[in-house]
């Protein structure tokens, strides 16, 4: 038995009845980084010695009879947009590539406090702008099952580093699908808490209305504990919701009898692959026979909501990235004469390709004269799909369809062509438009690449998600073994 | 060809909150370079706004007092530049629904009280940007973000304003405004109070307003009358001359006394307004707006006014006492305690009170002096019980002690001598010591009366009613 394969909530039972000690953890992750990472590449940097001292530090606390939190001495990995304290943080850019916090994301901030350790900073695409991690300016990151796949993005290193057991939990961000989607692909279980629930302080921008950070794990229960870590109002976020939480993981159950599953049409559409469709239809037939209720419902705005989500996250997009300039911290351009060359050629040497096309689209729907008609618009829209989501969760407690409409494809596959990288997200960006939570969860055969099923709640119906994922993790036994490297 | 001027302001003040707009930084002036920002109002990334509800409370104050309606829903959006003083790119202000709209003061134009109405178009918050230093000992500039999120009101009048004269009253206005609601330092030096100047001219008769120019960052208010001046001036030659005025931004140079063009309506930018999505939508309860409507005291203008017409005040001295808070105050509390001539109290309180609280660099509420002392003092001298001489005595005696002017009347022996037998014999003493002054008189330099009557006061340790001296000299001398 390796502890790297194991759960948060076994190895938090083994820590205190005195099993195992979190510096053996920390050390049981580090090698297997040591011997996957040059193959999976979820890092931007390790922080070794930092996470054996936190390691130190709770056994102490554990060897001093003292109680300690759920996630205390359990390794977290970090999505590179996180702010960390001492930490790089560099959004997998070259903009950032220097670029040291001197202050903790609020995030960050609970997890020391709950005594986590942190092996390192995740790769991502570069800013959290696409679905393969291939835009990060460092280095691309593969996927776990099938090293010439991708792990998908943006949060590529988050569900990679889980999935070949180089950490026991991560934090992604997730924009219009960017835990969802590499969970899908790399068969981990993460969740897109509702917008609000958990503050955004410390998380670099993206497009502020839809980004928040979420947890990703093996086991629905680690991902509720680590939920229920971050979440909460944050003074600091006017956009934090304030109000109480449950404690998601104790009142965790699988009992789904009477749980009316809703099935949106249009998310089972002819983009959507046909071994996606069977392994889900699979999986809500078994949870079915648990006493949950299948509904048809139809969500007809959905066709819209990639255009929305492109105008909305573009828009914010170039207004957020325009503080990286040259002037203050990161890159910038070494020759230069005067200030806009200095801009420019900061900008342009600074910033990828995918990045400049979202700053370049979102200035153009921001601009004058067209503000109405694309910005405006888009947001005209985005409240309409809420209210049509809000319809469907008349007649359903949750909906399900599909994370991703396809397996991981390989690398390069879609690279170079937007359009098509833009569609590997039609299933999860309304979700995003509408502030709701949703999670994806593993559902394929064994032996195939996984494939993702995603939950959507209402508004805070974390816990609706979390209940219709433990009993189909109850059915089917562990959803994520670690992948065999 | 007869041109008439037309101006509009734009006021940036920046409020005197204990805090930021948008962090928790102490809003203070002065501070060494880079010391008073945090990574919030510096931009560092991932980093959040949130709104100090101050600031908001402060602006729709001044919303009140400028008879605006106040927008109590209403939101924060991103104008968006590149600029080294502005770190996030963007600056946070209020675009089409401001906090306050549709106002106007009504400025004092001149000695006589008149006063022309000037209409407010908006009053919004937003963040200062910080500042560039340049110098010779360093190669390129630096940048301070002190001044970044330091929280201002941006108060834009109409077009309403006939010439510099009129701009400068209604900056008066403005400034009075911001003291008296407590809500600006004011300090121009400072740059607390930075202007915007719109001018454009047309032919008299002509309803059209002529093509505007701007002029930015006008630092003081005798600037923005030069400024005003000189672009009125240029742009009537302009049209004199058979050219077409165009539309543009300024850069007005008071050292110079000339303006510079800065950009042309066709480099004008485009700032991509939209909704700061890390904001929410501002609401301001409409108990709380009644608390902050009910905050607002009678405003300087009016009460100069009501000085003037109710008391018979001069415009000057009712204009000192209703630009200082205080001094008003403590001026309607010595007529409530009434007995007293309204310019006598004036006198008192702006000549010699105000000269010894300068002298010690002191405020009223710093002395013992209450409106009922002062009063009492100058029913005194009033009643000629003691004179304006020996009433300076008094005051110097009273305002920092429990003394009343009884009190130091009775202990000095002020009381004034108004009994002409018992001063007969100081009159006949002067005349005689002073034979070379009495021929003069006689002579026919009647006031040469003055010096006698001075000697006389002197003789009496100031207790001689000095009317009543006057006549006896007068009469003794024929």
């Amino acid at each position: 038995m390796n502890f790297y394969e194991l759960s948060a909530s076994q190895l938090h039972k083994m820590l205190t009845g005195k099993k195992c000690s979190a510096v053996e953890i920390a050390e049981s992750v580090f090698g297997r980084i040591d011997a996957v990472e040059d193959r999976v590449g979820s890092y931007l940097c390790l922080t070794r010695d930092n996470a054996l001292e936190a390691a130190r530090k709770v056994d102490a606390r554990i060897a001093a009879g003292e109680e300690i939190h759920p996630l205390a001495g359990i390794p977290v990995a970090i999505k590179d947009n996180i702010c960390t304290k001492g930490v790089t943080t560099t959004c997998a850019s070259r903009m950032l590539h220097n670029f040291v916090p001197p202050y903790n994301a609020t995030v960050m901030d609970k997890l020391e406090a709950a005594g986590i350790l942190m092996p390192g900073k995740l790769n991502m695409d570069e800013f959290a702008m696409g679905s393969s991690c291939e835009t990060s300016y460092f280095h691309p990151t593969r996927n776990p099952h099938d090293l010439e796949r991708v792990p998908g993005g943006s949060s590529g290193g988050s569900a990679a580093c889980v999935a070949a057991g180089e950490a026991v939990l991560s934090l992604g961000s997730d924009t219009g699908g960017s835990i969802r989607q590499p969970s899908s692909l790399c068969g981990t279980i993460g969740l897109k808490p509702t917008y609000g629930s958990v503050s955004r302080y410390g998380l670099v921008a993206f497009a502020s209305s839809l980004d928040q950070i979420g947890p990703i794990g093996r086991t629905v229960e680690d991902v509720a504990t680590l939920y229920g870590t971050i979440c909460g109002h944050d003074r600091m976020d006017a956009t934090s919701a304030r109000r109480e939480y449950p404690n998601f993981a104790a009142e965790l159950t699988g009992d789904v009898s009477g749980m009316r599953i809703g099935i949106p049409k249009e998310y089972y559409g002819e983009g959507v692959d046909g071994e996606v469709k069977e392994a889900i239809h699979a999986a809500l037939k078994e949870l079915e026979g648990r006493g949950a209720k299948l509904v048809e419902v139809s969500l007809p705005s959905t066709d819209y909501a990639l255009s929305a989500y492109y105008i909305i996250s573009s828009a914010e997009a170039s207004s957020n990235l325009a503080r990286f300039d040259g002037v203050k911290y990161g890159y910038r351009a070494e020759n230069f004469e005067g200030l806009t060359d200095l801009y420019e050629k900061t900008r342009s040497e600074g910033f990828g390709d995918e990045v400049k096309r979202r700053i370049m689209l979102g200035t153009f729907v921001l601009s004058s004269g067209y503000y109405d008609a694309y910005y405006n618009k888009a947001k005209l829209f985005q409240k309409a799909c809420a209210a049509e989501f809000a319809r469907a969760f008349e007649v359903c407690d949750v909906l399900a369809t599909p994370t991703s409409p396809t397996v991981a494809f390989k690398l390069g596959e879609n690279f170079g062509d937007p359009l098509k990288m833009y569609a590997a997200d039609i299933c999860t960006i309304a979700v995003n438009i509408a502030g709701l939570p949703a999670i994806s969860i593993p559902c394929g055969p064994t032996g195939s690449l996984p494939i993702g099923l995603q939950f959507i709640g209402p508004k805070f119906a974390e816990d609706r998600l979390f209940r219709a994922s433990r009993a189909l993790e109850e059915i089917r036994g562990n959803l994520c073994p670690v992948a065999s490297l | 060809m007869k041109y008439e001027t037309v101006i509009g302001l734009e006021v940036h003040a920046e409020l005197n909150t204990k805090t930021k707009i948008y962090c928790g930084c102490k809003n203070s002036f002065g501070s060494e370079v880079n010391s008073n920002c945090c990574p919030i109002c510096t931009g560092m990334p991932g980093t959040l706004p949130t709104l100090n509800e101050k600031v908001a409370e402060y602006a729709i104050r001044m919303g009140y007092a400028l008879n605006c309606t106040i927008n109590n829903v209403c939101k924060a959006d991103r104008k968006n530049y590149f600029y080294p003083d502005l770190p996030k790119a963007y600056q946070i202000s209020q675009f089409d629904v401001p906090l306050c709209e549709h106002g106007y003061v009504d400025a004092i134009v001149d000695e006589e009280g008149h006063t022309k109405r000037i209409g407010v178009t908006r009053i919004h918050i937003e963040e200062d940007a910080g500042k560039l230093i340049h110098a010779d000992t360093f190669a390129g500039s630096l940048v301070d973000f002190n001044r970044c999120g330091v929280p201002l009101i941006e108060i834009v009048s109409e077009p309403d304003m006939r010439s510099s004269a009129e701009a400068k009253a209604y900056l008066d206005s403005i400034k009075s405004i911001l003291q008296y609601l407590d809500i600006s330092d004011c300090k121009m030096q400072e740059g607390s109070i930075r202007c915007d100047v719109n001018v454009s001219v047309r032919p008299e008769g002509q309803k059209e307003f002529g093509t505007r120019c701007e002029m930015k960052n006008v630092n003081s208010f005798s600037a923005v009358v030069r400024a005003i001046d000189y672009e009125a001036r240029r742009q009537m030659e302009v049209l004199e001359a058979g050219g077409v005025v165009r539309q543009e931004t300024r850069r007005w140079d008071d050292l110079e006394g000339e303006s510079y063009v800065m950009r042309t309506k066709e480099d004008a930018q485009d700032y991509r307004y939209f909704p700061d999505p890390d904001l929410l939508t501002i609401v301001i309860p409409e108990e709380k707006l009644e608390e902050l409507k009910a905050s607002i005291p009678e405003l300087p203008g009016a009460k100069l006014l009501r000085y003037m017409k109710d008391y018979g005040l001069p415009y000057f001295d009712a204009n000192l006492l209703a630009e200082s808070v205080e001094k008003a105050a403590f001026f309607e509390a010595a007529m409530a305690a009434g007995g007293c001539q309204p310019k006598n109290i004036s006198n008192w309180l702006l000549g010699d009170v105000s000269r010894i609280l300068n002298e010690k660099n002191l405020s009223l509420a710093d002395t013992s002096l209450t409106p009922e002392k002062l009063c009492a003092m100058v029913t005194l001298i009033e009643k000629a019980t003691i004179s304006n001489t020996a009433g300076k005595t008094v005051l110097e005696e009273i305002i920092f002690s429990d003394k009343t002017a009884d009190d130091v009347v009775r202990e000095k022996g002020l009381a004034q001598i108004s009994d002409a037998s018992a001063l007969e014999g100081i009159v006949a003493q002067v005349i005689e010591a002073n034979p070379k002054v009495v021929a003069d008189y006689k002579g026919g330099k009647t006031n040469a009366l003055g010096f006698l009557v001075g000697q006389c006061m002197k003789l009496s340790k100031g207790q001689g009613n000095p009317a009543i001296l006057r006549e006896l000299l007068a009469k003794a001398l024929g």
